[in-house]
């Protein structure tokens, strides 16, 4: 039965449900950690196989990847810098999984909250600092909670399951952005190569020192903050919990169903969107269509690994943006393509799926 | 990207009529999409869904393209592409019915995997060019106006649509091991129950239409487009999911989905082949509108016919 509870990724904090979990009081925190460090040593020694194959020196790339990510104060900022992103989408994710939403569109909100911040960016060149980049943040945050809104509105009325329809709108939102910077937004100065101007300094978010690492460091730990004061402190998250545990009961018990699925998507969508905000805004400069490698998905996987717990998403995210840093690593010192970093990644995830494992085996014989 | 591929085919359909345009390039494209459409319905009927399926796609273009340029045969290139999908979904196999890991997530974990393992073997093969399959046009048949170039004109795995959708079809329901494929969907207790092994059954319909899938992206990078572009399948496997979901988990409508799908795109090719002014990325969007809207219409009502097994996946709980 332990393994059930694992999947099932009840919230055991300190409610009734505790006695449902077992597993909470057998896996101290210290098994879990094992298991990840014997996850990802496994998934290391199996992409270093096929370095090998490739003909490439596993231990050169692996010091060059760590070496760079750990060993030094910028890689360690380069690290914070992608965690941004992928904490914040995976939040995007985590939200609308509390009342049983699968939101695999965070990609989408993303892209679409940067387009809109960039809007703002191009539009209203002579806005002091201090009114421009509150309001492209609140674009940010606009665009990507109406990108989600429409599978919520879809999936409040019963017409359109949501899993579907965020995958798809993810394509729909990156075609949107190549548009308006091959189109309309097109920088005349930059030839063939597809972005927008560069936005005036009033709407680039400032960075720390000589690193990349901005602001948004402290919007998404506030966002993990609220979000876990919020799901475990007030009536709001006991509702939620209660519609993701079995939705006919709380429909029954005049909790209001429908405006928690568009609230809980539409928030997961603004905070995926202010992650887009932060990467136009402080990282590029200016809008391109490459700006996000999969951050929506890989926020996406992240959520599930933490079984949507904001605290343990914090530390899920680390670790994957350790790996996605560590791509650049790859590509410049040892001429892999970015993507390959993809398959360290996918290897970690894999081993921890498969530890966790189990489900309706039990309840069958 | 998607309009380095439309530069392929576009000479294809600028010499003909806007219609007999639209018809046979609904069916070129749509092909890819229809085999990977046809191994999802197979697992989505064994209970699992497949966001993996991408990935398989992708795999499929990949080995399919190497081994072609490698050997000069697109057919072995074939069989490798369908043999790499049927492995790559076994993979999925061991996560979700083995380790019963939550299928969305262990599918968009392979997603992943496929996009660095192809980016890693595809990497010397980028802008290289082969000999794919070729176009076949059947005598006398392909000299009728309109239907002949249509119908009797195209490569091996396009004149392959009906027939494999009347196999797949007769296969579920008019075997044995369809019919345990179908048991085990509905329930997998009533199939142990029954005797059956769900486990290897499970197996069994992934590795099927993991064949199917592999073969729907070779049918891109050695049809299609004749070049292997880094995750060139571009969203098609998410849209043959779509697809599945629209054709009420039955083989035959899928043709439908996959045409519809084909034909968004190769409206789109005739309006840029034409230089209509409307930006192609504009029209990049009609065939995931497309689906979506058709989902909305026609998906709902046919809720009831899903493979009771299923919903546990849509409502994240397995």
């Amino acid at each position: 039965m332990a393994d059930v509870a694992d999947v099932v990724q009840i919230d055991h904090s300190g409610s009734r449900l505790n006695a449902l979990v077992p597993s909470a009081a057998k896996s101290p925190r210290t098994q879990e950690v094992l298991r990840f460090v014997v996850a990802l040593t496994t998934a290391l020694f199996g992409f270093g196989l096929v370095l090998l194959v490739q003909g490439r020196n596993p231990l050169s790339a692996y010091a060059d990847m760590f070496g760079f990510t750990l060993g030094g104060a910028y890689g360690r900022s380069e690290v914070l810098v992608v965690m941004i992103p992928v904490l914040l989408c995976a939040l995007a994710v985590a939200v609308p999984a509390r009342v049983g939403l699968v939101n695999v569109g965070a990609e989408g909100q993303l892209y679409l909250g940067a387009w809109l911040a960039s809007w703002a960016a191009l539009s209203f060149t002579n806005l002091p600092p201090w009114v421009l980049l509150p309001f492209m943040l609140l674009l940010g945050l606009v665009g990507g909670g109406l990108w989600a809104l429409i599978p919520a509105f879809l999936r409040s009325r019963g017409w359109l399951n949501e899993t579907i329809s965020t995958l798809l709108l993810n394509y729909v939102a990156v075609l949107i952005v190549q548009f308006s910077v091959f189109g309309p937004w097109k920088d005349p100065r930059s030839a063939n190569f597809p972005q927008s101007q560069e936005f005036v300094p009033a709407a680039q978010l400032p960075t720390f020192g000589d690193t990349r690492l901005h602001a948004g460091i402290i919007f998404a730990l506030v966002a993990v903050g609220l979000l876990f004061f919020i799901l475990r402190r007030t009536r709001w998250g006991y509702e939620m919990q209660a519609i993701g545990g079995n939705p006919e009961a709380s429909r029954r018990a005049g909790i209001p169903i429908a405006v928690y699925i568009i609230l809980a998507l539409t928030i997961g969508g603004a905070l995926a969107g202010l992650a887009g905000f932060g990467e136009v805004s402080a990282i590029q400069g200016r809008l391109r269509p490459s700006l996000s490698p999969g951050y929506g998905f890989i926020g996406f996987l992240v959520s599930w690994l933490a079984g949507h717990n904001p605290l343990v998403i914090v530390v899920m995210a680390l670790l994957l943006a350790v790996l996605t840093a560590g791509g650049d690593a790859l590509q410049i010192n040892q001429h892999l393509p970015f993507a390959s970093v993809n398959l360290l990644m996918a290897l970690t995830l894999f081993v921890v799926l498969a530890q966790r494992g189990g489900g309706r085996r039990e309840l069958e014989r | 990207m998607s309009s380095v591929l439309f530069a392929q085919v576009q000479r294809a359909v600028t010499s003909t009529s806007l219609l007999q345009g639209l018809a046979a390039g609904a069916i070129r494209s749509g092909t890819s999409v229809l085999f990977a459409s046809l191994g999802e319905v197979i697992v989505e009927r064994a209970g699992m869904v497949n966001l993996g399926l991408e990935g398989c796609m992708l795999t499929g273009a990949c080995f399919g393209f190497v081994v072609a340029f490698r050997t000069g045969n697109p057919f072995l290139g074939l069989i490798a592409a369908a043999l790499a999908g049927g492995l790559f979904n076994l993979l999925l196999g061991y996560l979700v019915v083995t380790r019963r890991a939550n299928q969305l997530a262990s599918g968009l974990t392979l997603l992943f995997l496929a996009l660095g393992l192809t980016s890693l073997v595809g990497w010397d093969y980028v802008g290289k060019k082969i000999d794919g399959l070729s176009l076949i046009r059947v005598p006398v048949l392909s000299e009728i106006p309109f239907l002949g170039p249509v119908l009797f004109e195209g490569d091996v795995m396009s004149f392959a649509i009906l027939p494999s959708a009347l196999v797949v079809w007769w296969v579920l329901y008019r075997t044995r091991w369809g019919l345990a494929v179908r048991t085990v969907g509905e329930s997998r207790v009533a199939a142990y129950a029954a005797g059956l092994n769900p486990d290897r059954i499970q197996y069994q319909a992934l590795f099927v239409g993991g064949l199917l899938g592999g073969l729907g992206g070779a049918h891109l990078s050695l049809a299609y487009a004749q070049v292997w572009v880094p995750e060139m399948t571009a969203g098609r496997g998410f849209i043959a999911v779509a697809i599945v979901i629209f054709a009420s988990w039955h083989p035959v409508r899928a043709i439908v989905g996959a045409l519809l799908f084909g034909g968004a795109i190769a409206f789109q090719l005739q309006l840029q082949a034409r230089n209509a002014p409307a930006s192609p990325f504009l029209l990049d969007m009609l065939p995931y509108l497309l689906t979506l809207l058709v989902l909305l219409l026609w998906g709902r009502r046919r809720q009831y016919q899903a493979p009771e097994g299923l919903w546990e996946v849509f409502r994240g709980t397995s």
